[in-house]
């Protein structure tokens, strides 16, 4: 999936994966896509709630392996 | 009497009319009574607690609920206050009194770290240097697991907007002054002025 800037959140536990997507979110432009990789588990349904919350599309979540690969749409 | 033919549409038409008007209505009608419209979700947290396993939940909760766009606000009172010191090196854990605390080394094989050790009561109280010893082995664990260390923690919470209050009165019942407390501490206060920014939240916690 295309996508316009890439978040390394691996090793990263519970808040950060969403506090610094958060983060990255805002220095992008409205429509860009960012790609988020986690290793935390908890931050699958952290990133569903997230994205409802603010409105931000969730493109897709996907599992490979270990990590956890997130597109979110700003 | 019969029934009447009604143009196509007037119905819809009129459900759409009359919901413009009455939300209108009740907009000014709040507004007259002084509520204002509905911002951001917000949320206070009293904190109470001064040890590093306890300043974890309050800036956890803080820098989250700002990433989804809330309004949070901090109220630091009694131990809470070292969540505000500028060096937070100086929290500790201690496994007295914390019987619900995983006591498990934070180094060595995997069968090894698995191991809860649970250290009587008595050896706790009267090995030296014990509780230095859990705050450090804590602090491990913390790193090994990914966790953020709590002086990021608060800085994520500051950067967002996270509003931190002190309370006065524990700041003069302890001895301190403002000088031990970082700087971005907005405002030195009572519960008289924090519990109506409580009270208009939608979640408070009591930590």
């Amino acid at each position: 999936m295309q996508f316009d800037k890439e978040l390394d959140a691996r090793g990263l536990a519970c808040p950060m994966p969403i506090v610094k997507t958060k983060k990255t979110l805002t220095s992008m432009a409205a429509g860009q896509v960012l790609k988020i990789v986690a290793t935390d588990s908890g931050s699958v349904s952290d990133m569903k709630a997230f994205a409802e919350a603010t409105g931000h599309e969730l493109l897709a979540s996907e599992t490979q392996g270990k990590e956890f690969v997130f597109f979110l749409k700003n | 009497m019969g029934a009447v033919d009604y143009p196509a549409g007037l119905d819809e038409l009129i459900a759409k009319k009359v919901d413009e008007i009455v939300s209108k209505r009740v907009e000014e009608r709040l507004a007259q009574l002084g509520n204002k419209p509905k911002g951001p979700p917000s949320m206070t947290i009293i904190a109470t607690k001064g040890t590093l396993d306890w300043a974890y939940p309050p800036f956890i909760l803080a820098s989250t609920a700002a990433a989804l766009g809330w309004d949070v606000a901090i109220f630091c009172t009694f131990y809470g206050l070292n969540l505000l010191r500028k060096d937070l090196s100086d929290l500790k854990v201690s496994p007295l009194g914390n019987p619900g605390m995983p006591m498990k080394m934070p180094f060595g094989p995997e069968w090894f770290r698995k191991i809860s050790w649970n250290i009587p009561n008595v050896l706790q109280c009267n090995v030296p240097g014990y509780e230095s010893m859990a705050t450090s082995f804590m602090k491990q664990t913390i790193r090994n697991t990914g966790v953020a260390d709590i002086g990021d923690l608060r800085a994520l919470c500051v950067e967002s907007g996270v509003n931190l209050v002190a309370c006065q009165m524990t700041v003069d019942l302890f001895g301190f002054n403002h000088d031990d407390f970082i700087p971005e501490v907005s405002e030195y206060c009572g519960a008289t002025k924090f519990l109506p920014m409580a009270q208009k939240a939608d979640v408070s916690l009591f930590i």
